[in-house]
């Protein structure tokens, strides 16, 4: 096998909170906590999980929008966990992120194309003014904008439109690996599918790998390749998408997916209730992290015992005392 | 037959802007039974929250007006009613649980004394009666730990455990209506699996009837006996929820339906997502003719002149397309 694009490896980050005013110690928010996987060149990894289970975490870490606390990122051989300023910054122009909210990730004083230039200055991509401009012209045209639409302001264009220009900007410096964080969950639902089909178009066209990280399980199968499944910052279970929701072997993947509403009311399924919440991630429970809301756990053992993440099937990876 | 328990009739709730009038509202016509599920969907801006705030009067004035139709309360109208009046249909009569359940709940009383007002001052309980009532209220939301938590606030509570709250405060005098805005949006998809199973459980074993508005096409499939479907401050399709998953009739309804990817259908292989192009006009100004029109595939001249009228189609079903016994399915 090919070396993957973007490696993984034990990815730790924990978040310190201050306590009290005379409180010496601190208490620390286990966001992630030993993640690893891989993406190969050209597929789009989906990493999928409910609120605060760390998802966004890992993605802003992977470019070091936020610093890790331990573990290692490697791109195309390289350690971007050791890289220097200079260094990371020429590896920017490799890696790329969309974000969720369109109307807070662009600068609201700039305009359209000052927004997608930006990246082609600091990069020195263009050598005119003229260049800048074509450039300009020629991304928008590629997200479905017009040239017209690089004089105007953010707060003129709607959310969708709005995204196809954070996409634009993603692609100015033609990456390779771009990481989506739930780039349509703000999308109406008519919005959503021409946000999609642009981000499976813009794959085709210029070979990307995708990180796309949502929580919405149904865009995370119609989108990825492979799936990650995480819960309170650990991976429960990796596999193909098809594998993943034909066959789970995760309980809370179970859960996750049965919880999904289809629309179609002539379907009738039987759903997996979960009980209670998610539990503190400044004190996440011993063992397996879901054993408080797992329906079939066997204790003492899944509480005491952190199940790693094994190859159950081929290419399918659980981490679960009791399945796989 | 006597009325029935809500008939909306050619409701306009138009909001002053420096720019014009937004017609959010325009012209929209519908009927709930007692003891019916009825979902509202459609996409942000369609008018179906405006329409829900509307039935209770919660629509800021100014700078929005009620500027035409009638909402019959078991026969009454709503609309003319003010102060005390309108304080006794709403809550005792027809209750509302929001989207946000944190900016809902006053953050600096605990969520008993939140609960305990509302009997006190709709059903006329003393204080120590008030208190049992609650500790009820948040058992029958299957809130654990009820007599303690009753003492906690609002942050002490997650987002489901919030939502649950504001379901036992919406039913703690006996409505007959609940109207539901967007109740899972801002949860996660197992905690909305149990929101609305709760729901769904309290609705039958008390017998009241829900009015669920929901962007969610899964949440509505799931949940409800009878579907609108809105699009720019219009009605433009309304049937039994099988019939309307089944056989939708209006362009936008299909394009709805087909446009979300299908956790379902996993196995077959992938297609292309059948996006509706264009976006959602403005409501200043919204196209002459049928609003979907700049957007729909099949438009012909007519659709861009004519309004077309809700027409009854089979029994229960109307659709707001004068094309739609020609499009191809």
């Amino acid at each position: 096998m090919s070396e993957p694009l973007l490696a993984v490896k034990d990815l730790v980050k924990h978040f310190a909170i201050k306590g009290g005013l005379f409180s010496r110690h601190s208490d620390r928010v286990h966001a992630v906590d030993h993640v690893s996987f891989d993406i190969a060149a050209g597929e789009t990894l989906g990493l999928v999980g409910e609120s605060g289970c760390g998802k966004s975490t890992t993605g802003r870490c992977i470019l070091r929008l936020i610093e890790p606390t331990a573990g290692e990122i490697w791109f195309e051989g390289r350690n971007v966990t050791t890289l220097d300023r200079g260094a990371l910054r020429s590896l920017c122009r490799d890696m790329q992120i969309i974000f969720q909210d369109p109307f807070a990730s662009l600068n609201p004083r700039m305009t359209v194309g000052a927004i997608i230039s930006e990246a082609l200055t600091i990069h020195r991509l263009a050598k005119s003014r003229r260049e800048f401009a074509d450039r300009v012209v020629q991304l928008l045209e590629t997200v479905g904008l017009d040239a017209d639409h690089m004089r105007r302001y953010p707060h003129e264009f709607s959310g969708g439109q709005r995204q196809r220009i954070g996409i634009a900007r993603a692609l100015a410096v033609e990456p390779k690996l771009i990481v989506c964080d739930e780039p349509v969950s703000a999308l109406d639902v008519s919005i959503q599918a021409q946000v999609i089909n642009l981000l499976e178009d813009l794959q085709e066209k210029f070979s990307l790998t995708y990180l796309f990280i949502a929580h919405d399980l149904s865009v995370v199968e119609h989108i990825s390749t492979r799936v990650a499944v995480m819960y309170l910052g650990r991976v429960v279970e990796i596999a193909s998408a098809r594998d993943l929701y034909a066959s789970p072997l995760h309980p809370y993947t179970e859960a996750l997916l049965s919880a999904v509403p289809i629309p179609d009311p002539e379907i009738k399924r039987q759903r997996i209730m979960l009980q209670g919440d998610v539990p503190n991630p400044i004190r996440p429970p011993s063992g397996c992290r879901f054993h408080t809301r797992c329906p079939i756990r066997k204790l003492p053992l899944c509480s005491q015992e952190v199940p790693e993440l094994k190859e159950g099937p081929a290419g399918h990876w659980v981490a679960c005392h009791l399945r796989g | 037959m006597g009325a029935p328990l809500l008939e909306i009739r050619g409701l306009k709730t138009h909001f002053a802007t420096d720019d014009g009038m937004v017609q959010a509202v325009d012209g929209v016509d519908l009927v709930l039974d007692r003891g019916e599920t009825l979902g509202v969907v459609g996409e942000s801006g369609c008018g179906k929250t405006v329409t829900a705030l509307s039935v209770l009067k919660l629509i800021a004035m100014p700078p929005g007006r009620i500027v035409d139709g009638q909402i019959l309360w078991q026969g009454r109208d709503l609309v003319p009613l003010r102060g005390r009046e309108l304080d006794l249909i709403r809550a005792k009569e027809i209750a509302i649980v929001f989207q946000e359940p944190m900016t809902s709940l006053n953050p600096v009383y605990t969520v008993g004394e939140q609960i305990a007002e509302v009997l006190r001052r709709h059903e006329g309980l003393a204080r120590r009666a008030a208190h049992a009532k609650t500790v009820e209220m948040l058992r029958l939301v299957q809130i654990p730990n009820a007599e303690r938590r009753v003492n906690d606030y609002p942050h002490q509570f997650s987002g489901g455990m919030r939502q649950r709250v504001m379901i036992a405060m919406a039913l703690s005098c006996s409505p007959k209506l609940l109207i539901a805005d967007e109740p899972t949006t801002a949860l996660d998809v197992t905690i909305q699996a149990q929101i609305l199973e709760l729901l769904q459980d309290l609705k039958s074993r008390l017998g009241m009837a829900v009015m669920l508005i929901t962007h969610a096409m899964g949440v509505v499939a799931e949940t409800a006996q009878r579907v609108v479907v809105m699009y720019a401050g219009k009605i433009v399709e309304e049937a039994p929820v099988r019939q309307l998953f089944g056989r939708p009739l209006h362009p936008y309804t299909r394009g709805l339906i087909r446009s979300m990817p299908r956790i379902d259908r996993a196995a077959t292989h992938k297609t292309r997502l059948e996006a509706i192009g264009g976006v959602v006009p403005n409501l200043l100004a919204p196209p002459p003719g049928c609003r979907f029109a700049p957007r729909c595939r099949f438009a012909a001249a007519v659709c861009r002149e004519e309004v077309p009228p809700l027409r009854e189609i089979e029994a229960g079903h109307r659709v707001a397309c004068v094309l739609a016994e020609t499009i191809p399915p």
